[in-house]
């Protein structure tokens, strides 16, 4: 970006440090990234914070998300709408949660609801026979699925209404040590 | 979103009160769904009513079905003192019918009781985020000011309890109630410091935006308050530094994100086959930073000065260049800054240079310091003596930094790493973006939960004692292998260095003439044959594993890493043994030149055969066999990179460069080259060749060994052998800083020495030298104190692993507790609507 036009005052250029994992550059890169997507949408100038949303099927055919079996949730749960049209803001976010240097309840919260499909704020049995099917596309037979859920609310229950709560899900992570390096996309 | 839901009193009085008829509850209950999300989208909102619908349809069917449910529901009613009389036909109860289908169940009012415990709304709304922020805001203000001590244990640790301010914040869900939230999280926020403000924005899961706001009112509430109070200059002071400091932190974290090496590189391999093939790549990264840092030091300190001032030139004159020196690092070489020999043993300084000592000067040792002329000058041999155990010193608490850190992420709980559940949300590596490779991962996840699956069903067979016994020989046998060749490879190295040396001075007694191009070729004889056996026998260890056959991955890879570090540790141990146990004592008798110098000369040539042959290797065994494979065999399997081998390559070639830096100060620098080319070799060879791996890898666990490998034996070591070399090894006598000297720590005594001569204020730091620095009773008390420190941390880890074990448990607890009472709500609710619903069903069923 070696261009002199300005894209962010310097106040913007704080606030964004200040409340996301990212240094200026990154920030830069991820308004190039976005900018990218749709060129003529959206400006070089960011200055005055321009209302622009860029809808749900431009963002999935980032080269990041292409292939994520759970690219459309990802996309949704940042939305601000929940209908999956990013504003630069809410794709700072998306971002930043998943970045690096995110913390392990940041990633927690958002992953929770990334799996949530249905959004009631639980992960219950349907919302996992639809992540299994995803994960596995469809290699499992859907008794194997079946199986597979009940085994794992089984475990991972710990107030035995048969679906996940943020609590459940929460105590389950903190025992997998590789979901913060898994769960990190490289912009 | 959920944080408005139910909560209010009313609804949760006409869920439990007016079980009329299913259709009121549910009117009840999807106005409570739209209410919940407000801000979705319409037709989700229909399909979930729907869906709820269909459930509370499936409870009644199930009711209709089977009628004789509810006793058992009463058996689990039981209050705690007669659940164990009721144990035994709870227990049949539960084999009969598994948990999860109890749940379906029950009432929707019992649902939208459970979906507003304040446990289950945490981080959902926007209300209930800002007021958990400010409660912790809150929390965090008061131990800064009271007790800065006990920190962590608080939060996190309760999860169930968290919330519950929360819930009594959100009982009012209007405007005003939040926008007063609000102010109180800025309010509390401005208390705080700026580096906690930033880490509790940052941490908030809210958007950009919304946290933007929060810190803009943060920031005029500042300056309102800042102009309203009449804030002295001092106040003013602070401001500006801790403005500048910011200001300062942010242009040295862009100066650092700039120094991202090959991050699209990085990416692509990550993309490509995730987190585990990455790891290596960091791991060299870190390596590169290692020695990026030791170069800069060695550079900086002994290179560069040397360098301005080079001694006078060797009598033989300069050398011509063949390329031979490059693999053997000596004739053109021997004689430069390269290494130690070169060094000079008198102070530089700006104006003239001194006629250097002569050589074998023991008699005026200290005339080289005593004549140094006062102002700018730069005495070496204590240059050389600090620089080197500095750098030890800098490296060993960054790497202990680095471990501790990789600790603390990794092993929080060890156990419980095959639950399904956790297969099932915490395997997937986002980072994979290479549509084969995301078709191979949900290939292995879906095969991983197959097998799961099946571990599920089958019970754990016994074997038999004969099967078990059979089992222990072949490891027995295998073990006794792998040792025996080890044993027999180190016996090898030791008797090739002592022929090699033998050789070399007899040859030196016939004629001493310069070596002849044979004679130079020989020198490589014992790094290759070193890196020949690097090479060669972890094959042997892999094939004694194949018969082994281990059941878990884990347990394989370990006897692996095991076995290999156990080889390179005894040929490390065992050339070790031969440079400073032989070469260096014995090289005075032999009328050797300079041993240090020698020894620097060896272990580049150890790292350029390391480098040669791993390159040989990439060729051979990855791009050859893959051609091979492809094209006789027809195979379309390609080879899988082994990740902890090639790792612990890296360690055995950091180790030679980490002893190196005494004897051949730029050997970092070479280093550094080695493995920018290595970076670029390896990258393009996984790249071409191989695929990504099939078996799941456990790469923040793995990071934390191969960080503790590269801690302890190899930098341990290391430091070891280089402290050894310092202390009571003598120098030789005709080049280098240390010449004339006894051994190496005597530079630093005279030094202090001279001091004390010269400025008699300063006395009491030739005291303190010798009392601290020369006596080892001092130094056994520090490493004693070091050891303690050490002891009493593990015993604070081990204490808070206990706590961590009885806070899950009381999470078990409580989660019990949780059911307990959901049955009892459900019991209450059941009974009060039971009369007026058989009616209803019947009306639903006709």
């Amino acid at each position: 970006m070696g261009n002199k036009q300005t894209t962010f005052r310097d106040e913007q250029f704080e606030a964004y440090q200040d409340c996301t994992f990212f240094t200026r550059k990154e920030i830069l890169r991820l308004h190039g990234r976005y900018r990218e997507l749709a060129p003529h949408l959206v400006p070089l100038d960011y200055t005055n914070d321009p209302d622009i949303k860029l809808p749900l099927t431009l963002l999935i055919n980032m080269p990041e998300l292409k292939e994520n079996p759970f690219r459309d949730r990802i996309v949704q749960t940042f939305s601000e709408d929940g209908q999956g049209n990013l504003s630069f803001n809410d794709f700072v976010d998306m971002f930043s949660a998943l970045c690096e240097s995110s913390s392990r309840e940041l990633k927690t919260i958002y992953a929770f609801k990334i799996y949530d499909f249905n959004r009631d704020n639980f992960i219950c049995k349907e919302d996992m026979e639809k992540t299994i099917n995803k994960l596995t596309k469809g290699e499992l037979t859907p008794e194997e699925v079946t199986l597979v859920c009940d085994k794992a609310i089984e475990e991972a229950d710990l107030d035995g209404d048969s679906k996940l709560s943020f609590a459940d899900f929460e105590n389950m992570i903190s025992k997998a040590p590789d979901f913060l390096s898994t769960f990190h996309v490289r912009i | 979103m959920a944080g408005n839901v139910g909560l209010s009193p009313h609804y949760l009085e006409a869920g439990l009160e007016s079980p009329i008829d299913e259709e009121g509850v549910h009117d009840s209950f999807s106005q409570l769904i739209a209410e919940q999300s407000e801000d979705g989208p319409e037709f989700e909102l229909q399909a979930l009513a729907r869906e709820l619908d269909e459930e509370d349809r499936d409870y009644v069917n199930a009711y209709l079905t089977n009628p004789d449910q509810k006793p058992q529901g009463e058996v689990r009613q039981k209050p705690q003192g007669e659940v164990r009389r009721g144990r035994r036909d709870l227990d049949r109860d539960e084999e009969a019918e598994p948990l999860n289908q109890t749940a379906e169940k029950w009432s929707s009012a019992t649902l939208r009781v459970l979906s507003s415990m304040p446990s289950r709304t945490i981080g959902r709304t926007r209300g209930a985020i800002i007021s958990q922020y400010y409660n912790r805001t809150t929390e965090l203000r008061m131990r800064r000011h009271s007790r800065p001590s006990i920190r962590d244990l608080h939060h996190s640790s309760r999860p169930s309890l968290r919330g519950y301010r929360v819930q009594s914040d959100s009982n009012e869900t209007d405007g005003a109630n939040e926008m007063k939230k609000q102010d109180n999280l800025v309010n509390n926020l401005q208390s705080l410091s700026v580096s906690d403000r930033d880490r509790m924005l940052r941490a908030m899961p809210l958007g950009v935006a919304a946290k933007s706001e929060i810190r803009r009112l943060v920031l005029c509430k500042e300056q309102i308050s800042k102009a309203h109070g009449q804030i002295h200059c001092c106040s003013q002071l602070k401001f500006n530094v801790i403005i500048a400091a910011r200001h300062a932190w942010y242009s040295w974290l862009s100066f650092l994100h700039s120094l991202q090496l090959w991050h699209v590189a990085l990416k692509r391999v990550g993309g490509r086959f995730g987190t585990g093939v990455l790891s290596y790549f960091l791991f060299l990264k870190t390596l590169l930073f290692f020695n990026l840092f030791l170069f800069l030091v060695t550079g900086l300190f002994l290179v560069l000065p040397q360098a301005v001032h080079p001694p006078e030139p060797p009598p033989q004159g300069h050398l011509n260049f063949s390329g031979l020196e490059l693999l053997t690092g000596r004739g053109y070489f021997s004689d430069s800054v390269m290494y130690y020999g070169y060094y000079s043993n008198y102070t530089l300084n700006g104006r003239s240079r001194m006629s250097g000592a002569p050589p074998n000067a023991s008699a005026d040792e200290s005339a080289s310091f005593e004549s140094a002329p006062r102002g700018l000058s730069y005495n070496m041999p204590l240059a050389y003596f600090f620089t080197i155990g500095m750098a030890f010193f800098i490296t060993c608490i960054i790497l202990v930094y680095c471990m501790s850190k990789s600790f603390g992420q990794s092993f929080r709980v060890e156990k419980s790493h095959d639950m399904v559940a956790m297969k099932v949300f915490c395997s997937w590596d986002f980072k994979v973006i290479k549509k084969p490779s995301v078709a191979l991962m949900s290939e292995n996840i879906s095969t991983q939960l197959k097998e799961l699956l099946a571990d599920v069903n089958r019970d754990h067979d016994n074997k038999t004692l004969g099967q078990k016994l059979c089992r222990l020989t072949v490891h027995c046998l295998a073990w006794s292998i792998c040792i025996g060749s080890t044993m027999a490879c180190a016996l090898a190295v030791y008797y090739l260095a002592d022929h090699m040396y033998n050789g070399r001075h007899l040859l030196a007694h016939i004629n001493t003439m310069d070596p002849q191009l044979g004679g130079e070729a020989s020198l490589l004889a014992l790094p290759v044959g070193v890196s020949l056996i690097n090479l060669l026998l972890p094959g042997l260890f892999n094939a004694a594993a194949w018969m082994e056959e281990y059941d878990s991955p884990s347990v394989r890879t370990y006897v692996a890493i095991s076995r290999n570090l156990m080889l390179k540790m005894c040929l490390l141990g065992v050339l070790c043994y031969h440079w400073l146990g032989r070469e260096a004592v014995e090289s005075q008798a032999l009328g050797q030149q300079c041993w240090e110098s020698f020894v620097g000369q060896e272990l580049y040539r150890f790292l350029l055969m390391d480098l040669v042959f791993t390159v040989l290797d990439t060729l051979f065994g990855e791009f050859l066999w893959r051609l091979f494979s492809e094209k006789v065999l027809k195979r379309s399997r390609r080879p899988v990179f082994d990740i902890a081998r090639n790792v612990l390559e890296l360690i055995y070639g950091q180790t030679l460069a980490w002893l190196g830096v005494l004897f051949s100060p730029l050997l970092p620098g070479v280093q550094i080259i080695k493995l920018l080319l290595l970076f670029y070799i390896k990258m393009g060879s996984v790249m071409l060749n191989c695929q990504a791996p099939r078996k799941p890898y456990r790469a923040s666990q793995m990071t934390t060994i191969f960080i503790t490998l590269l801690c302890f034996p190899a930098f341990l070591g290391a430091s070891v052998c280089v402290t050894y070399t310092m202390w009571s090894i003598s120098p030789s006598s005709s080049c280098g800083p240390f010449r004339g000297l006894k051994t190496m720590m005597q530079a630093g005594r005279l030094w202090v020495e001279q001091l004390e001569r010269d400025t008699p204020s300063l006395a009491w730091l030739a005291t303190a030298h010798a009392y601290l620095v020369e006596n080892p009773l001092f130094l056994f008390v520090a490493a004693g104190i070091f050891l303690i420190v050490i002891y009493f941390h593990t015993q604070v880890v081990g204490g808070q692993r206990k706590i961590i074990d009885l806070l899950q448990e009381q999470i078990k607890n409580e989660g019990e507790d949780k059911k307990f009472l959901i049955m009892r709500l459900q019991s209450i609710h059941e009974k009060k609507r039971s009369p007026p619903r058989h009616s209803s069903s019947q009306d639903s069923a006709c």
